[in-house]
Order: structure tokens, then C-alpha cells, then sequence
């Protein structure tokens, strides 16, 4: 089986936030980048686990610049055979997924498995686009997958619960919680993910079909109302009466 | 500038989420100069439809076929793209479904597509913005789409509906979707009965490591009950299985958005945070008055688990009694 997982690169959790001319662009100083959490710790360690299983092949792919390469050389590491990086500047969707769909069509792949949204624009885009220029089966938020010739079971969430659904590959799945255990590069997975084949490839200049006009931050961080514990009424109180959530 | 929603339905009946992505495109409509139809796939009663016609929508465009009864992206993608011929806004929830649905139907309509919509678009000098929230509900950024086509998806709990009074005409609508569009066969459906959904609910209560242990969450539970509220748990909680993975509220489990978050024994790493942040108001109870979660909270409490939260089930009840 033949696994295409595409990665993306976000900014850690913990950066902080700001935005430079006239709130015009994200502002990068001082932020450090990584994959996004849940292509490498569920989507990548999931097709990782289908190899392992039932033999094949994992690439990854991703859509960046120069600077990507530790974000790639690191899903070298944890096992990815090899990786193909598309030179493009990241910032549309559509762009990203007709490029991503382009490799996946003449590259004989049976999966592709992403994440679920990225933790900067939170956007949840590139499975489902990808999906409809290949005109294959799609099914988002699954935290379980099972693959038996050529069939695949999937369990995804819905409103409140859960469906397992079965469908032919080729497919495209983008995974959540529990689809896979995460795992840490160890020293020969490092070693090995220097001379893996990390290929660039140029982008055909896809539309871009949006555009981020400008950005705002809240106006200042909440202040905190303490309540006495001998006084519970009194929150009581305030939620009803100030904040009328109650 | 004609505007077309995608109404999701389950069972039957208008999904909650729903509501909002056609209050949302009737809004759309209105400050566009014109109207806003609905497309409904699946078997639903005309009542259950006409409620529509209450949050401003025009005209439904409902195909009444229960092969439409279980979701499945393509043909779904299929039969409202070609709906959305006419259409240059298209809106859809940003639900578990329209998560992989509108991104969909965006490429089969070419047309520019935004996320995740988290407050009504703005529209000056012909330019349509639509607001997001992006970094985990740290800021908002206004989208522009180029192309004259925009595919929207509403985030839900975002916008509450205001109901008004209106009719819909309903019409057939036969989509030219083959059965073998229809790539995904549904096995089974596991629903937890009894259960506010998590990510619909408008109150939730959540609790995390401060309560010691699994047997503890009697507590959580009761007082949920009385507000009526879904329950969630920490990331560290569920990792050592005192409560399921459903309840997993942070940034690599569910992103919930209630009006009222009460988060008790939760520490509030910035993990945690990104999955509540965008709550309307939030309510922290913890020991440690260093606790990061005072930084995000609204109202907080100082104190031990053990000793708030049956004071606040009994100050609850006491509210409750004298609010009927």
C-alpha cells in the first residue's frame, strides 16, 4: 500500500501572537515552527502503522518554502520513506490541493491521510479539496481505520457519537484523536532521515482563490471576577444577572 | 448576488447548526441585495422545512430521497454544487460533515472558500469580508475570496439565530447524483442517548486532574444535569481513561464554543485553552490561585472541588426553584 500524508507547518502552541504592518501579516519573530500536531501525531503514525502492517510505502508531502526542511526531515525521522516538498509560499488552500492532488494523481498512491485542521487557521481545507480533484472517497474526523483487501472501515465523529462507515480505496481520510499512538524520533530515525530523499518540486502557480485582508487581536485579556468559596450564591448571581448566560 | 444554504438535517428534523448557517446566509443575503434559498438532501416532512421560512429563507430546494438519509461527501458535494449553479454565495455548516463537504463543493464550483465563518460578513464598496477566527480564537481575520463565486462554512455556536416570521415554497429537486456517487456505506451509528453533544451544547461543565479520580465525577455529573449541561474533561484525563474521548475538550480533541464554560480542577494549559477560548463566558474553580485558567476565565473561585461544587449545585437549585 501506498501512503501520500500531507504535513503542514504551524506555529508551536505556545508562540505568541502578533501581527505586524497594520495588522496586515502574522508576524513570525521569535516564533517557532512545527508540524502540525495531528498530521504527525495521528495522521503520519497511522499510515506508518498500515506499512508496518501490510507492507507499502509512506511519503510525505508539503507545501512551503526553504525553510520547511526541519518540519520534513523530522517526519523523515519518525519514519516516512521520503518526502516531496512543493516550493511555493503557503497561503491558499486551493493552491496548496491542486498541487498535492497533481503529485497524488500520477504517483499510484491507494491513501492519503491528513490531519484534521492546523493550529494557526484552524481552517480544515486540504483533505476535502484534495478529495473532489481526485474524485475519490473521502471521510473526515476519523479516529479509527481498518483495511482489509482493498476495503476500508472507518470510524468518524458525528454530532454526539460516532459512525463507522466502510468504502473502496483509493481515499482520502483526515484523521483525529485515537487513529494512531503517537511516536518520538529515536536516534536512528534521525540518523536515517538525513539521506532519505527529500525531492523539491515546482509548483504549477495554481489560482489563489483567497486572501486574508487583515487581522485583529482582542482589545485587552479578560480580567478575572474572583468569588469568595463561602459566597457561591453570588456566581451564581453574576452569571444570571451580568452575564446572562444562565 | 443570489445566496444558497445548505441545510443539514438528521432524522428528519432541521440540525441545530443548520439554523444558524441559514440565519447566516439570509443575513448574507440581506446585506448583499438579495435573497437567500435553501437546499435540503434527504427525507424531511414540509412542517419540519417550512421553519425555514422563519430565519429568512426565501425558497427550499428539497430532494426528497433517502439515499441523502447518510452522509457521504461526494454525492452530497455533487447534488448541491449543482444547486449552487445559480448561486454566487454558498453557505454551509462547519460541522463534522461540512467540514469535508464544503471544501468539496468549493472545488466543484471553483470558487474561493472560507472556514469556519465565526460572525456575520461584512460588505463595503462591493467587497464581501467574511470574519474567522484563526490561532485557536487568539485573533480574527477578515477573508477576502476572488472569485465572483464564495463557498462560506458557519462555525457552529457562533451566531444565535433571531426568528422572525416567513414563508418558504418548497420545490422538488431531483440532483443528477448516480448511485454509485454514493462511495461510503454507513455500518453503524454509535450515539451516546441521554448525552448533550458536546460540541452543540450552550453550557458545559468540565473537570480535569483536581478531581483525583474517576469516582469523583458524580459531582460533574449532577451538576450538569441540573444546568442542563453537556460534561468534558482535560486531555490528561482522558489519556488515563477516567472519562471517555468523547468528552476530550482542548486543541487536539474537541473545540467547543458554549455560552458558559465552567472548568473545575483544570489547570488550563495553553493546549486546553485553545479548545475553550472562544466560550462567551468562562468560569474557573481551582485550588492553586496561580492556575494559568485564571488568566482566560470571566469569574473564578479559589477553592477545592470537594467544597464548590455541591455549593453550587445547591445555589443552582435554589435559582432555579425561584426562577419557575
Amino acid at each position: 500500500m501506498k501512503i501520500l500524508v500531507p504535513i503542514s507547518k504551524v506555529p508551536d502552541t505556545t508562540s505568541k501572537i502578533a501581527f505586524v504592518d497594520n495588522n496586515t501579516k502574522f508576524s513570525t519573530d521569535n516564533v517557532q515552527f512545527i508540524m502540525n500536531p495531528t498530521d504527525e501525531w495521528y495522521a503520519l503514525t497511522k499510515a506508518l502503522e498500515l506499512k508496518e502492517a501490510q507492507g507499502g510505502e509512506v511519503v510525505v508531502i508539503h507545501a512551503g518554502l526553504a525553510d520547511s526542511e526541519q518540519v520534513i526531515r523530522k517526519a523523515l525521522a519518525i519514519g516516512a520513506d521520503s518526502a516531496f516538498r512543493i516550493d511555493m509560499d503557503p497561503t491558499d488552500a486551493y493552491a496548496i490541493s491542486v498541487e498535492i492532488a497533481n503529485h497524488a494523481k500520477t504517483g499510484g498512491y491507494d491513501l492519503v491521510i491528513t490531519g484534521k485542521e492546523t493550529i494557526d487557521y484552524n481552517s480544515f481545507e486540504v483533505g476535502g479539496m484534495v478529495a473532489e480533484l481526485l474524485d475519490w472517497n473521502a471521510v473526515a474526523l476519523v479516529s479509527k481505520l481498518d483495511i482489509a483487501g482493498g476495503k476500508a472501515t472507518a470510524t468518524r465523529d458525528i454530532e454526539g457519537g460516532t459512525e463507522t462507515v466502510e468504502f473502496s480505496l483509493p481515499a482520502v481520510i483526515c484523521a483525529t484523536k485515537d487513529l494512531a499512538a503517537a511516536r518520538i524520533p529515536n536516534m536512528k530515525g534521525i540518523m536515517a532521515s538525513r539521506t532519505k530523499p527529500l525531492t523539491v518540486l515546482a509548483a504549477t502557480g495554481a489560482d489563489k482563490l483567497t486572501s486574508i485582508a487583515s487581522y485583529q487581536t482582542p482589545e485587552k485579556a479578560k480580567e478575572c471576577k474572583y468569588v469568595s468559596v463561602d459566597n457561591v450564591a453570588e456566581l451564581v448571581r453574576l452569571l444570571h444577572e451580568e452575564a446572562k448566560v444562565i | 448576488m443570489s445566496v444558497l444554504v445548505f441545510v443539514e438535517i438528521a432524522d428528519g428534523k432541521i440540525k441545530k447548526a443548520a439554523y444558524e448557517a441559514a440565519y447566516y446566509a439570509a443575513k448574507t443575503a440581506e446585506l448583499t441585495g438579495t435573497t437567500a434559498e435553501a437546499v435540503v438532501l434527504g427525507t424531511a416532512g414540509a412542517d419540519e422545512l417550512a421553519n425555514l421560512g422563519n430565519f429568512g429563507i426565501a425558497k427550499i430546494h428539497h430532494a426528497n430521497d433517502a439515499r441523502f438519509n447518510t452522509f457521504d461527501s461526494k454525492a452530497f458535494a455533487k447534488a448541491i454544487a449543482e444547486k449552487a449553479a445559480g448561486a454566487d454565495i454558498v453557505v454551509l455548516s462547519f460541522g463534522p460533515n461540512g467540514k469535508l463537504l464544503a471544501p468539496r463543493v468549493a472545488v466543484r464550483l471553483k470558487a474561493g472558500y472560507v472556514p469556519g465563518a465565526a460572525e456575520l460578513p461584512t460588505f463595503e464598496g462591493g467587497t464581501l469580508k467574511v470574519v474567522k477566527n484563526v490561532f485557536s480564537g487568539k485573533a480574527k481575520a477578515f477573508y477576502q475570496v476572488a472569485t465572483t463565486k464564495k463557498v462560506v462554512a458557519v462555525s457552529p455556536n457562533s451566531l444565535s439565530p433571531v426568528k422572525g416570521s416567513g414563508t418558504a415554497a418548497v420545490e422538488a429537486f431531483a440532483p443528477a447524483v448516480s448511485d454509485a456517487d454514493f462511495g461510503t456505506v454507513v455500518k453503524s451509528v454509535d450515539k451516546l442517548t441521554g448525552h448533550i453533544p458536546l460540541t452543540e451544547a450552550d453550557l458545559v461543565v468540565s473537570a480535569g486532574r483536581g478531581l483525583k479520580g474517576p469516582e469523583n465525577w458524580g459531582m460533574i455529573e449532577e451538576l450538569a444535569n441540573e444546568m442542563g449541561a453537556a460534561t468534558a474533561c482535560s486531555r490528561a484525563v482522558a489519556d488515563v481513561d477516567w472519562r471517555p474521548h468523547h468528552e476530550h475538550v482542548g486543541q487536539t480533541g474537541f473545540m467547543v464554543k458554549p455560552n458558559l464554560y465552567i472548568a473545575v480542577g483544570i489547570s488550563g494549559a495553553i493546549q486546553h485553552l485553545a479548545g475553550v477560548n472562544q466560550s462567551k463566558v468562562i468560569v474557573v474553580v481551582n485550588t492553586d490561585p496561580e492556575a494559568p485558567f485564571f488568566k482566560a476565565a470571566d469569574y473564578g473561585i479559589v477553592g477545592d472541588a470537594f467544597v464548590v461544587v455541591p455549593k453550587l449545585i445547591e445555589e443552582y437549585k435554589k435559582f432555579k426553584a425561584a426562577a419557575h
